[in-house]
């Protein structure tokens, strides 16, 4: 074999190792979703997602459990978005380069690290108890937006960075001011990363169920929420619930839920691949 | 002659359909109660309020109740802080939970509901093991046990020399507590080498994929896995509550000779839940319905005296509280019409 058949030889076994590595995330994933849908897909009717929690599996429905997700999806989105952008063009554009900036920095992303479980036990204290929040969907939304806050901080920093230099000097040179400059090229200009960062977050946020628990979210709530102040339980929670009961109805009710809970996640995602092809296809350079 | 045009047929029918489909109230469904319950505490104990939650918004629809699961110690937290009306426990509160709901000004009452018998499970395959005693037991989990007693045969010699691999309730859950206390003798105090896990479902699949172990959890996990496990009986080698190894099993549990292993669950009322028409009309019904609805979640109903002493503390306790005597009449009324 001579020199440069062996580096060919190398080559290909370094593709066919690659595939490999990428089938394996593909594969048990496949595995995974097949044997939920096959459990929970015939579970699935009008009823299941209307119905009130009960003790008999096949009455059992997730009615205020998904509407519960919803709202603390819509509710720490509002709040962790505008808070995370501001803090990220704050830091990439504003910030000067000290040491409090890299002291910042560091701990933005140490607080991306931070086991969710913790900011459950912030949540309690802070919005639950010094502000007298309770367990309503205003302390989950704020506990989850504080947990996905670095997230979005630290993908706005990254979209920023990648906007040429050149927009922003043909900006300047046109004589807008900074503000302007951010506002009307930066952030359009690297909105669609932004919102790749907000999916990312959103789907994290979605799937927790440890800080919510903490923060005193119920497993029993006969009623949809109706303000922020009401009590709630989310999808994850139902389901941590139901897959430790004995009876093994209510693992079948597990896979139904789990597969809502996923098209929640779809749909999310969804909506932000949309909004970010069409603010895409605005700019224009 | 009668037409009937199809539009309005089919109103009439959809009608029909919602009343057929609406919420069924109970005939004595009290529109007049109104409010809040809030209870939290032991998921362990959480499908039996939650059946009784169930049935009670047919009774009380303008009661809100809802329950968590932030285990016994979370709940008694809670609870000896005011936040909640009901604590579910799996355990008895601890003098320290109890200091701080004294301090925080609050009465309270323990209730027993139900009873859960902790089974001990082997594998299937499993032919050796026909009985256990608690002396053997306690060998097997007490702390000194750590790395010592790995073998079936160092627990009773006539076993087999094989490894032994343990499973068992997770240490923060009062499961884990009430089973230390009674094998080993001291609350949360075990060997520490065993797989633990606060999903008892975890448990079952563990002993029934592995030849060698020894678990236990409670009765419901086994009765619903009965042909993936084998249950054996245990002894407490006194002859007093029942002579020779127990099996676990409806009357055992009820009649505590599955000593020492048969459990009450608990519900804790405090001083200014009592206080709220909705919480006593709530636990007036538990006791009316905690036999059968017990039962239907895989647990053990109290005998029926035991029902009756509960609720008649619970009355006195409200009374206290309230000031004002409560007759019982109503209760005993409602017994019968659901009969």
């Amino acid at each position: 074999m001579t020199n440069s058949e062996l580096n060919r030889f190398k080559d290909k076994a370094f593709q066919w190792f690659g595939i490999f590595c990428t089938m394996i995330g593909l594969v048990v994933l496949a595995i995974f979703l097949i044997n939920i849908l096959i459990d929970g897909l015939g579970r699935i009717d009008w009823d299941f997602l209307n119905n009130l929690p009960s003790r008999r599996a096949h009455r059992a429905g997730i009615y205020t459990a998904w509407i519960g997700t919803i709202w603390i999806l819509v509710l720490s989105s509002l709040i962790a978005f505008p808070l995370g952008i501001a803090a990220g063009i704050y830091l990439e554009e504003y910030g000067k380069r000290n040491r409090m900036a890299s002291f910042l920095e560091v701990n933005i992303s140490n607080l991306a690290g931070v086991p969710s479980i913790i900011y459950g036990l912030l949540g309690l204290e802070i919005f639950g108890r010094v502000f007298g929040l309770g367990g309503s969907l205003l302390t989950g939304a704020l506990t989850l937006g504080l947990l996905i806050l670095p997230i979005i901080i630290v993908t706005t920093r990254e979209a920023i960075k990648a906007v040429p230099r050149s927009i922003r000097d043909a900006s300047f040179a046109l004589g807008a001011s900074k503000w302007q400059t951010i506002w009307f090229q930066v952030l359009p200009a690297s909105f669609g990363g932004i919102l790749t960062g907000v999916i990312l977050a959103l789907s994290r946020a979605v799937g927790e169920a440890a800080p919510l628990i903490v923060i005193g979210a119920l497993a029993y709530v006969p009623f949809a929420p109706k303000s922020p102040m009401d009590e709630f339980t989310v999808l994850p929670i139902q389901i941590f619930n139901w897959i430790s009961r004995p009876q093994e109805a209510f693992a079948t009710n597990v896979a139904a839920a789990i597969i809502i809970l996923l098209l929640i996640t779809f749909m999310l995602n969804g909506i932000a691949v949309y909004l970010r092809n069409k603010w895409q296809k605005k700019v224009k350079w | 002659m009668l037409h009937i045009k199809p539009l309005r047929f089919c109103m009439v029918l959809l009608a029909l359909a919602a009343t057929a489909c609406g919420p069924q109230y109970d005939e004595n469904a009290d529109f007049t109660l109104k409010g809040d319950i809030s209870i939290d505490g032991s998921s362990t104990v959480y499908p039996i309020t939650e059946a009784v939650a169930e049935e009670y918004r047919y009774v009380a629809p303008n009661v809100r109740t809802t329950i968590g699961v932030s285990g016994s110690g979370g709940g008694f937290k809670k609870f000896s802080r005011g936040e909640i009306d009901i604590s579910n426990a799996s355990r008895s509160i601890k003098e320290n939970e109890a200091a701080a709901a004294h301090e925080n000004g609050l009465d309270f009452i323990e209730l027993s509901v139900a009873y859960d018998g902790l089974t001990i499970v082997v594998n299937p395959e499993n032919t050796w093991a026909k009985d256990i005693t608690v002396a053997e037991l306690k060998k097997l989990w007490e702390p000194a046990a750590q790395n010592k007693i790995t073998r079936w045969s160092q627990v009773r010699p006539e076993w087999p020399d094989r490894p032994i691999r343990l499973y068992g309730a997770g240490v923060e859950s009062g499961t884990y507590d009430y089973f230390t206390e009674a094998i080993v003798g001291k609350s949360h105090a075990s060997r520490g080498d065993y797989t633990a896990s606060e999903d008892d479902n975890v448990l079952v699949q563990g002993v029934a994929g592995d030849i060698n172990a020894l678990g236990f959890f409670g009765y419901a996990y086994y009765e619903e896995n009965k042909d993936k496990l084998k249950a054996i009986p245990v002894d407490d080698e006194d002859d007093s509550n029942g002579a020779g190894p127990i099996f676990p099993t409806l009357q055992t549990i009820k009649d505590g000779t599955y000593a020492p292993l048969s459990r009450a669950l608990f519900l804790y009322v405090n001083s200014e839940a009592v206080k709220k028409p909705q919480v006593v009309r709530f636990m007036d019904f538990y006791f009316e319905n905690a036999a059968q609805l017990s039962q239907e979640v895989g647990f053990i109903p109290l005998p029926e005296e035991k029902y009756k002493e509960e609720y008649q503390k619970f009355r006195q306790f409200a009374a206290k509280h309230t000031g004002k005597a409560v007759s019982t009449d109503k209760t005993d009324t409602a017994k019968t019409a659901n009969q």
